[in-house]
């Protein structure tokens, strides 16, 4: 069975969201979809300071199988992104909520986040699509 | 539900996880992809490769028959266990299927072909062979597995039938013993020494079983792709398929245009192609930025006076056939990361002229990549420059 930390936000194309004490939300792909890449080898993030819509293809992660788009969750701006993937894109299977992290987003102001679901309808969203 | 082999219920309790293959169920892997790989590099790993076809052939016109059906010659068969890597061919000079055909006796042969190709290729071998007069038998009963790697042999053979260990601790490669429905071959599909072992369908568990007790560990078939590649052989239905003859896909070597005199199926398209010389070129490709290559990407020629990349393809090199992507210098067929070179590989039909450096589009952006020769690597070790 996958990981889903309960103090974390989810979208049903399989990231997660954390809310960071200034404000900013960080961001991954959840265990449930390292394990259906399988290992990965190529992890492409964004650069600081693009501005992303809600649901635009920003990173993409690469396994020996395929390559996926990563899908911003919310509307804002990259404050960080995860180097460390490019050296060490591994970071991503053996650790996706924490090493692994893609990057940082401000969130545009007045923005909602409607689409972000609880890790309870998370869980029940991928049983139901098994 | 797909067709499931003797070994599903093995697989399923050791932790694979399962794909379709051509109706297949079959695992793709039993955890890291990567290790599995790693670990037919170095120790021994065993694939289920129950999936494809077994087909024997007998008769006094069998030879006759195979020497017809198949662009290489069975007559350079001449010791029963040896074998032979042939294409077989439409008239049109198309690849039906690529398969490994082996001399059990005199007039006797077996075949091993593909899974998704076998029921085309039975109606076509029966077609031919009713009128020759040569018994053609599927072989459902056996299952196969595939031993790969440099310990694969050692840790193999005690597990053989007693009758069977002599002979195969003697086998040369590419070639193969049997004892009662047991038949092991020196061959396989990874680039490293192993067997391939036919066996009764009923002892299939066991053997698989007593392998994993020898820790050689069992491997999906990512590994197995990534494998292949590495080692340069060709996927049926990637690389080459009834559109594409073998020509332009790497496959000259395996056709016998002597003797002349022998009529082959194909011969007189594949002679008009050799004599037009013309037709695309099959290459290894490995990516110089970070990336992977897959099949279907586009192959383009490197802008001109960038960096110190040579000039483009000649302006007398021909274009790709006019299905291929317009202005484009050809098609990557499989591509993939090479745990082995840490690096993206791929198999590619490039146009004559091509290269060595080329530019391949991934996803919307051209990446700098280098023509080589496969294979890449082969018994561990890596054989291009990197």
């Amino acid at each position: 069975m996958s990981n889903v930390p309960g103090d974390l936000q989810y979208t049903r194309s399989h990231e997660w969201v954390r809310r960071l004490p200034n404000g900013e939300l960080e961001m991954g792909i959840t265990d449930h979809a390292q394990s259906a890449l399988g290992d990965l080898v190529f992890v492409e993030v964004p650069p600081i300071d693009r501005k992303l819509a809600r649901g635009e293809a920003c990173a993409v992660v690469e396994s020996v199988k395929a390559a996926s788009d990563v899908y911003s969750p919310i509307a804002g701006r990259v404050t960080a992104s995860n180097t460390q993937l490019a050296a060490q894109p591994e970071l991503l299977n053996q650790d996706p909520y924490g090493q692994g992290w893609l990057m940082r987003l401000a969130p545009e102001t007045g923005q909602g986040d409607a689409d972000l679901i609880s890790a309870v309808e998370y869980s029940k969203f991928l049983e139901d699509s098994q | 539900m797909g067709l499931k082999t003797p070994l599903y219920d093995s697989a399923r309790a050791q932790g694979g996880k399962f794909i379709d293959f051509g109706g297949w169920d079959l695992p793709v892997s039993f955890g890291s992809q990567l290790e599995e790989h790693h670990a037919v590099r170095r120790e021994a790993g065993v694939f289920d490769v129950s999936h494809m076809g077994i087909v024997d052939i007998e008769g006094d016109r069998s030879q006759a028959l195979l020497r017809e059906l198949l662009a290489n010659d069975v007559s350079k068969l001449t010791v029963p266990g040896r074998a032979l890597y042939s294409c077989m061919l439409r008239p049109t000079g198309g690849i039906m299927d690529d398969l490994i055909v082996y001399l059990r006796g005199a007039g006797a042969y077996r075949l091993v072909v593909n899974a998704g190709t076998r029921a085309k290729d039975l109606a076509w071998i029966t077609e031919h062979a009713a009128r020759a007069g040569v018994q053609v038998r599927e072989r459902t009963d056996l299952a196969m597995l595939a031993i790969q790697g440099p310990k694969a042999r050692a840790r193999a053979m005690p597990l053989l039938p007693e009758m069977l260990r002599e002979p195969a601790a003697r086998l040369q490669r590419f070639s193969a013993a049997e004892a009662g429905d047991w038949f092991v071959a020196r061959t396989g599909y990874t680039g490293e020494d192993g067997f391939e072992v036919m066996l009764p369908a009923d002892d299939a568990v066991s053997l698989w079983r007593a392998l994993s007790a020898k820790e050689v560990r069992p491997i999906g078939l990512g590994a197995r792709d990534t494998l292949r590649l590495e080692a340069g052989m060709n996927l049926y239905g990637n690389d080459m398929d009834e559109s594409r003859h073998p020509l332009e896909s790497g496959l000259e070597w395996t056709v016998a245009f002597e003797p002349r005199d022998r009529n082959f199926i194909g011969r007189a398209a594949l002679e008009a192609l050799r004599a037009r010389a013309d037709h695309a070129l099959f290459v290894g490709l490995l990516l110089e930025e970070r990336g992977v290559l897959r099949s279907h990407q586009r192959i383009d020629a490197p802008l001109p006076g960038s960096g110190d990349a040579p000039p483009p393809a000649s302006r007398d090199a021909p274009p790709l056939a006019a299905r291929d992507a317009p202005g484009a210098l050809g098609e990557v067929t499989s591509g993939t990361f090479s745990p082995t070179l840490n690096r993206s590989i791929g198999l590619a039909r490039v146009a004559r002229g091509a290269g060595p450096q080329v530019l391949v589009d991934i996803r919307g952006k051209a990446h700098a990549a280098r023509i080589v020769k496969p294979p890449f690597v082969r018994e561990g070790r890596i054989l291009i420059d990197l």
